[in-house]
């Protein structure tokens, strides 16, 4: 443990995290950023599982363990979207998420 | 317990898995100009699928109670399966189009892995596998959408897909990660004990509705269904709106029902005004789609609304009316889909306006379609009927009569725009309706399974009778 830090630290760092991704994939444009705020939301959700594993429960390793697995999901995720948007890039020369829009309403 | 027993309990996941290794090998061995073999070796390997995941089991529990295997979950799986079959049955005509045929494989493995991941998350008895089981479900399905690769509205849906499914995630991960922090265990059976009213646990079951909301396609989370059922190749729409959301609802209640059942009375509000919402919304929007593939779709958010209602019901009864209420939308809704399907394979046509005068040509189509939109609608002598009756059976057991109301006036809305198809098939006058066509042999079994399972399965009452046996021996 970190001298001085409490578990309030950091879980304003993650609360911080999560809001900050929700919002990039409100108003962001490109399609590759607003892939990259979810990454953000995932990895705030990384950081709860460690800080209430660390300091809230330390004799078990259930939270450790959960964060492991959803790096290795968060990577495939991001995988098949990259691919998916090369794919649209492909289809409409640019990765615009206002020019994604023909399907409406 | 023996080892054979431990592989009697995954059974249904085994099977799915050494079927798509099987697919793949026989997909390399082929061929190039023998492919299409490829289409009837999956349908007669995955009806052998479906047999033997029928081989009874005991309940019992794996990997120190992450995984959980009983009799319901079991049937629900067999359910899928027979989902699955079905909707393979259907893909025949889609699949030997040219341009797919590269790629025959590739659709029947990857919905076979989705499946698997579905199996893993309906028998979940952690948050963990109930996660890894939903991202293995959801992940490939965006491959699967996107699968039209020359059409940009397939490119659209898969990129639209992928990426609320994964916003959705973290926002689900989110409240699990506050469960966990508040209750220090992501076993369900460890965390239902430990759940109160604390601020931070309704904070999680927030963000964990909310992400479920997503899969379920409940209103406000529901904008992305249907441009996503627009845009994906029919037989993937199919599958999206009845395997896919099956599974997601069933172990959405199954969660309500042991892991927070405590604050029960918090939810139930939470889920009055999400059914009341998803079956407004989703109906409204009905009324004014042309076309057919987005027509169901807001379709199949109402009829999210109306399995809401059983959720409302708790226990052994509601869990009971959820799982009846998709056997019986998997007969309704793929009949729907596989004309619709047949339709668009023979002429391009996937509009409502397009099947004017349909019945003068294609009268056996015109047929299955209003059964399949009368069983949609719960017209009485056909199984919708009784799958809604027993929700709203189930709602009024807790005494919620205003929210059955307001369900029942949603129903009759529902009965206008799907008459409106039916009216353009056998009323409206049309110069050049759909020119006659033959289907194939695999399409017409898949009708008529479903047009048996459509009439009958309302009819035969010791299937509801069986299920509830299931279903009290857990709740």
């Amino acid at each position: 443990m970190i001298h001085g830090l409490t578990i309030y630290h950091f879980l304003t760092v993650s609360t911080l995290m999560f809001f900050i991704g929700v919002t990039g994939f409100i108003i962001r444009q490109n399609l590759i950023t607003i892939l990259l705020s979810v990454e953000l939301i995932l990895n705030s959700v990384v950081i709860n599982f460690l800080v209430f594993n660390r300091f809230l429960y330390p004799d078990q390793l259930q939270g450790h363990f959960f964060s492991l697995f959803i790096i290795g999901i968060a990577a495939a995720e991001a995988s098949i979207a990259i691919a998916l948007i090369i794919n649209i890039y492909r289809r409409i020369h640019n990765i615009n998420a206002d020019n994604v829009n023909e399907m409406k309403y | 317990m023996t080892g054979f027993q431990t592989i009697l309990l995954l059974r249904h996941e085994l099977l799915l898995i050494v079927a798509a290794v099987v697919i793949i090998i026989y997909d390399l061995l082929l061929p190039a100009e023998k492919k299409s073999r490829i289409i009837h070796f999956s349908m007669i390997l995955f009806a052998f699928v479906l047999l033997l995941g029928l081989i009874p089991s005991a309940p019992g529990e794996l990997f120190g109670g992450s995984f959980q295997e009983n009799k319901l979950t079991g049937f629900m799986k067999d359910i899928l399966n027979l989902a699955v079959l079905i909707i393979f049955l259907q893909s025949g005509g889609y699949l030997r189009k040219t341009e797919n045929a590269h790629k025959m494989a590739e659709f029947f493995v990857l919905i076979i892995f989705t499946l698997t991941g579905m199996d893993f998350m309906i028998s979940s008895g952690d948050f963990l596998t109930f996660f890894i089981g939903l991202e293995t479900a959801s992940i490939p399905i965006a491959g699967l959408v996107a699968y039209d690769q020359l059409k940009s509205r397939s490119a659209e849906a898969g990129v639209k897909l992928i990426l609320l499914s994964a916003l959705s995630s973290g926002v689900l991960l989110y409240g699990i990660s506050m469960i966990y922090g508040a209750t220090g265990s992501i076993y369900f059976r460890d965390i239902a004990p430990e759940i109160t009213t604390s601020p931070l646990v309704i904070l999680g079951f927030i963000f964990f509705v909310s992400g479920m909301g997503f899969k379920i396609s409940l209103v406000p989370y529901h904008l992305w269904t249907a441009d996503v059922y627009e845009g994906a190749p029919i037989n993937i729409t199919a599958y999206l709106s009845v395997v896919s959301k099956g599974a997601a609802v069933f172990i959405f209640a199954v969660i309500l029902f042991t892991v927070f059942k405590n604050i029960i009375h918090a939810w139930e509000s939470v889920l009055y005004a999400l059914a009341v919402l998803t079956m407004t919304i989703g109906n409204l929007f009905a009324l004014r789609q042309d076309n057919i593939k987005r027509f169901l779709a807001f379709s199949s958010i109402a009829q999210a609304g109306f399995i809401l209602l059983g959720i409302m019901g708790t226990g052994s009864l509601g869990m009971t009316t959820i799982v009846y209420f998709i056997l019986i939308y998997i007969f309704t809704n793929l009949a729907a889909f596989g004309v619709a399907a047949a339709i668009f394979d023979a002429s391009g046509v996937e509009t409502i306006s397009g099947y004017k005068g349909l019945y003068s040509t294609n009268p056996k189509l015109s047929l299955v379609m209003m059964l399949a939109l009368f069983s949609l609608a719960g017209i009485p002598p056909v199984a919708g009927f009784f799958g809604k009756f027993f929700l709203f059976t189930s709602a009024g057991s807790q005494g919620y009569f205003i929210l059955i109301l307001i369900a029942v006036a949603n129903a009759t809305v529902s009965l206008y725009y799907y008459l409106r198809v039916v009216k353009a098939m056998f009323i409206d006058k049309n110069d050049q309706p759909i020119a006659a066509f033959k289907s194939s042999p695999t399409m017409r079994i898949s009708l008529l399974i479903c047009s048996l399972g459509i009439f009958f399965v309302g009819f035969i009452s010791g299937i509801f009778e069986y299920i509830m046996s299931l279903s009290s021996m857990l709740f």
